[in-house]
């Protein structure tokens, strides 16, 4: 398996008034290509900002600093690769809700609401994948039962044709202002809302041909979650970015949401880094989780070895802090609270809290290194890693 | 464990919204936020309320601290724990300086769930904590201040905090002050409405434990509510499910999670992601969605979702009812519930 | 303790600093900063001739004809033989008599009536509410107008009179900030430990919902005394010779324009009072919106 995302060295800073909050400070993992990966973390150790780092939409007065972030788009041009902090901001543009997905926590905030279902996950597809949609409907013409016309039936092959290579040319900016000839695309928005009702219906949502029609008021936060995940998955990205998406929703409604991440990833829709707090929802969807603390990765590994076999201290306390289904006895918690990254603590930032402290770590960071097979550990302690 | 002295019991206590329609605005209609609950709270142990939102426990718990005036039903508290009926009053009806007045109010507090919104932005900490304290003693200052570094300490924080405003601290220190302030009047009774949920993991545990050892060194109770089943299932004694306005099911902490009863609650535990590669039970994937509390569905509110349900269901609404020893449960299947889970799921729990 | 550890003084240099990062927030205060010396020291300025009212501009002669600025009259003298740079001066004194004793009668009684409404909501509500938008059903200037016409032309009566116009804005907009504060957990948890409504109102709703109602408050200063100007101009305020920058203007009404020939001669009966009156209205509108942006609590930690 190859990695379809890999970050290295990332850094970002935030300018606040405060002082320069140090967010990210020399991330690097990798995501392989069609598995999940989680980023674990609490809230302020930098996992949302690696997203939006990926993403390139961290608002001000945040800024990248240095590092790489690398997508491999294999399906795209062959065995490229991609830096996408390089790239100009029209590539972003295109490569947003295209090729790489993002769903935030708050459905509301991701749906228009004076639009409906249909037209907000059709719009994806209208966006996205012109091309494949006018030759849908050139195969369409001409093995269709109602054939229109022979004339009729030219314009309409020469009209998708030449859509279907270049659709922002002039020649449809023309053809958007002639009055009646501007709806030449109808028949491209009805094969969207088509493929908008299977998407829908493949994502378990049931009645599709009905709730293409409804508003997002409709719906309950569930139901608008997975339209929204539906959009994300509209255009067939290679990466999907789910950033606690689950956390806003009930048990019961969560749990369909999970059931639905687990059968992306049966079928091989696409891969997906995973943002959360949950450590149970890590466990269910993820083949590999990454552990971040107070703006770095501490731990990457399997998800098993991260439940069974945790190498970092940080780890292992917070998989201790956590009520399990069968806790007797009293939970141990972490001393003391998350640094603030104005100052954060010099060394391993974890040390003020670590019980495995050694005098190094309070002066040199730890690298992340290979512990054993692909499990990698920041930590100075040997009898720990 | 915890003694048989009651300190709350609710009686069928109902809160409706009204829904305004209509040019003339009238009364259209009523959200049933919560429909008849009956529930007894003895001295000392922590009940805890689980259901997903909009089930009413956010309701009922800010009914006790009489935040608002339920519609209907009695909610009767017990003085000190004697029986007899002097020391009970009905505080469903009592207006708020009748209630601070019969001293019941002190007795009574809440710790809500976002200390970044329960602590008035523009006071100091010292401030926050003193106000109850001013309210029910008559301290100087300088003894007002040793009470506050006193109540400080024992929600693990210093005298170095003490002149500060709440901005300046992380979520979880926010959440003590939060609960110190609440435990400053001497309460005998706590509701603690999700005080964990807006906390980071590493420090929910911090709350819980600081919970667990302030229960027991203040002989407090408390009614714990949740969506969070497993943090309501390591610091209550007691649980009660709801659903829709309703207690679906009630029983000790370790038999609910051992033997449940209901359907509804069979899902909820299937439903908690589990961390760890631990033995888990197959997942009851709910269909749907809670239905609108406007219109709840007749009979078992649960029918509509409910995998089992039968014609039954959809007639006639189950009451609560007593299964095995302290365990309650308003289904129609009864215990038969635990087999159709095993036919249909095929999980050995 | 150490008077730069008390929180209380670190928060208002915070403000502070957040005010004063923002140029015209500078602009504004130097300007404020300026009218408020001279409204101090108008008696070592311009030395009073009348001392049992010094608001009573000198002039020599009664010619009506304004003289251009000289050696004795810096500024010149307007129709009247009025001087114009006493006028100035002291005008400044009233400027803020006017300004603030409206703003600050207005704005207890606004955010007063305001509050309760928001706080209680019901009947308290609606009652005060209706009487607020009666206020409102009349325009500004008319209901002023009409106010002074009933009192009596004079200063005194324009003050009142818009003492009475403008708390009505205050009391909508405190309304409205204290009905989103009303709902915080803060003012709950204020319940549940059993303090009195009137100590909820003074201590968690007002400080948290005030700074919308005194930045508008703050611009209002300004804006009070261009409507006094105006109601001067039109004959309603001030006696004739009184230090007061509308009434200055309402002298030089006749001598807007000037002649045929030479229509900018009279320039300095004009420039003068007006761009007092101008500089002030725009100092007080500078450091309001300074204020906002520094009160605006999705700006403040950042």
């Amino acid at each position: 398996m190859g990695n379809i995302l890999e970050i290295k060295n990332l850094v970002v800073n935030f300018y606040t008034y405060e002082g320069v909050v140090k967010a990210l400070n020399d991330v690097s993992f990798s995501v392989d290509h069609g598995s999940t990966f989680g980023l674990v973390g609490e809230s302020g150790c930098g996992k949302s900002v690696t997203a939006r780092a990926i993403m390139r939409i961290i608002q001000e007065p945040g800024r990248i600093e240095s590092g790489q972030v690398i997508l491999y788009p294999e399906t795209v041009d062959g065995n490229g690769s991609v830096d996408l902090l390089k790239q100009s901001e029209a590539y972003m543009e295109d490569l947003r809700g295209n090729q790489i997905s993002m769903i935030f926590q708050e459905p509301n905030a991701a749906l228009n609401p004076i639009m409906s279902i249909g037209d907000q996950v059709a719009e994806s597809f209208l966006f996205h994948q012109k091309q494949i949609l006018c030759e849908t409907i050139l195969s369409e013409l001409s093995d269709g039962q109602h054939r229109p016309s022979k004339a009729v039936l030219m314009c309409l092959k020469t009209i998708y044709g030449k859509a279907a290579d270049d659709g922002d040319s002039f020649f449809f900016k023309l053809l958007g202002s002639v009055p009646f000839l501007r709806n030449w695309d109808r028949r491209l928005k009805s094969v969207a809302i088509r493929r908008a009702v299977s998407l829908i219906g493949k994502l378990g949502i049931p009645q599709p041909e009905r709730i293409v029609n409804l508003y997002p008021h409709n719906l309950s936060g569930g139901m608008k979650q997975r339209i929204v995940i539906a959009i994300g998955l509209a255009s067939n990205p290679l990466l999907l970015i789910a950033d606690e998406a689950t956390s806003n929703l009930d048990v019961t409604i969560q749990a369909q949401i999970l059931e639905l991440l687990k059968i992306l990833k049966k079928d091989g829709i696409s891969s997906i880094l995973l943002i959360t707090h949950d450590l149970g929802v890590v466990a269910e969807t993820c083949d590999r989780v990454g552990v971040m603390y107070a703006g770095n990765i501490c731990e990457i590994a399997d998800v098993r070895e991260v439940f069974e076999a945790p190498l970092h201290p940080y780890t292992r306390a917070l998989l201790k802090s956590v009520p399990k289904i069968n806790q007797d006895d009293r939970l141990a918690s972490i001393p003391g609270n998350v640094p603030n990254l104005v100052n954060p603590p010099s060394g391993c930032r974890f040390h003020p809290r670590c019980m495995a402290a050694l005098p190094i770590c309070r002066h040199e960071a730890p690298a992340l290194v290979n512990a054993h097979g692909r499990h990698l550990v920041a930590c100075h302690n040997s009898s720990v890693a | 464990m915890y003694s048989q002295n009651k300190i709350l019991e609710l009686r069928n206590l109902k809160k409706y919204y009204p829904v305004y329609g209509g040019v003339l605005r009238r009364v259209k209609n009523h959200v049933k936020a919560l429909d008849g609950i009956d529930l007894d709270i003895y001295r000392g142990e922590c009940v805890g309320v689980v259901g997903e939102s909009g089930c009413g426990k956010t309701t009922a718990s800010k009914a006790i601290v009489r935040l608002h005036t339920p519609t209907a039903g009695r909610i009767l508290f017990h003085r000190n724990g004697r029986d007899d009926g002097e020391s009970i009053t009905d505080i469903s009806r009592l207006k708020r300086g009748a209630l601070k007045r019969k001293g019941i109010r002190e007795k009574l507090q809440m710790v809500f769930q976002d200390p970044s919104t329960s602590l008035n932005p523009r006071m100091l900490v010292k401030h926050i904590i003193t106000e109850p304290l001013r309210e029910y003693t008559d301290l100087s200052s300088r003894e007002m201040e040793n009470r506050v570094v006193e109540l400080l300490n024992m929600v693990g924080l210093s005298k170095t905090h003490l002149m500060r405003y709440p901005h300046e601290f992380s979520g979880g220190q926010r959440q003590r002050i939060a609960v110190a302030r609440a435990i400053a009047s001497h309460p005998e009774f706590l509701v603690l409405d999700e005080p964990t949920s807006a906390l980071d993991v590493s420090v929910q545990a911090q709350i819980l434990n600081l919970l667990l050892s302030l229960r027991d060194k203040f002989n407090l109770t408390y009614l714990f509510v949740t969506h969070h089943l497993l943090v309501v299932k390591y610091i209550s004694t007691r649980i009660v499910v709801m659903y829709l306005g309703k207690i679906v099911e009630m029983s000790g902490t370790k038999d609910l999670f051992a033997t449940p009863f209901h359907p509804y609650t069979f899902a909820l535990l299937s439903g908690i992601p589990i961390p760890g590669s631990e033995q888990r039970m197959k997942r009851i994937v709910l269909s749907g969605d809670v239905p609108n509390p406007l219109n709840p569905p007749r009979g078992c509110r649960f029918h509509t979702r409910c995998p089992f349900a039968f014609k039954q269901c959809g007639d006639e609404e189950p009451g609560l009812e007593e299964i095995a020893p302290g365990h309650f449960s308003a289904c129609h299947l009864k215990s038969r519930s635990r087999q159709k889970v095993r036919d249909k799921f095929g999980n050995g729990m | 303790m150490n008077l730069s550890r008390n929180p209380r003084i670190r928060e208002f240099k915070f403000t502070l600093s957040r005010i004063f990062s923002n140029p015209s927030a500078i602009i504004g205060s130097l300007l404020l900063l300026f009218f408020v010396t001279v409204a101090v020291l108008a008696p070592v300025i311009a030395p009073p001739k009348n001392h049992r009212n010094p608001y009573i501009i000198p002039h020599k002669g009664y010619s009506s004809v304004p003289k251009p600025p000289n050696k004795e009259n810096i500024f010149g003298t307007t129709a009247g033989q009025y001087d114009i740079f006493y006028g100035a001066v002291w005008g400044t004194r009233t400027a803020f008599r006017i300004g603030i004793i409206v703003v600050a009668i207005a704005f207890v009684l606004g955010a007063g009536m305001g509050t309760v409404a928001g706080y209680y909501g019901g009947a308290v509500d609606e009652t005060i509410m209706r009487v607020v938008d009666v206020f409102f059903a009349i325009p500004f200037l008319v209901l002023t107008m009409a106010i002074v016409v009933a009192f009596g032309r004079g200063l005194d009566n324009i003050i009142v009179a818009l003492t009475l116009v403008v708390w009505r804005r205050y009391a909508r907009v405190m309304r409205a900030g204290v009905l989103t504060v009303r709902d915080q957990e803060y003012v709950q948890a204020a319940k549940t430990i059993g303090v009195s409504d009137t100590k909820i109102m003074l201590r968690h709703i007002l400080p948290n919902a005030v700074f919308p109602v005194m930045v508008i408050a703050f611009m209002d200063v300004g804006s009070m005394v261009i409507t006094a100007a105006f109601l001067s101009f039109v004959g309603l305020g001030a006696a004739r010779g009184y230090a007061d920058w509308g009434q200055m203007v309402a002298l030089a009404r006749n001598y807007i324009v000037g002649p045929a020939d030479d229509p900018l001669r009279y320039w300095y009966t004009i420039v003068f009072p007006g761009g007092c009156i101008i500089l002030f209205v725009l100092a007080w509108n500078l450091f309001g919106d300074a204020l906002r942006d520094a009160f605006d609590p999705k700006m403040r930690r950042r």
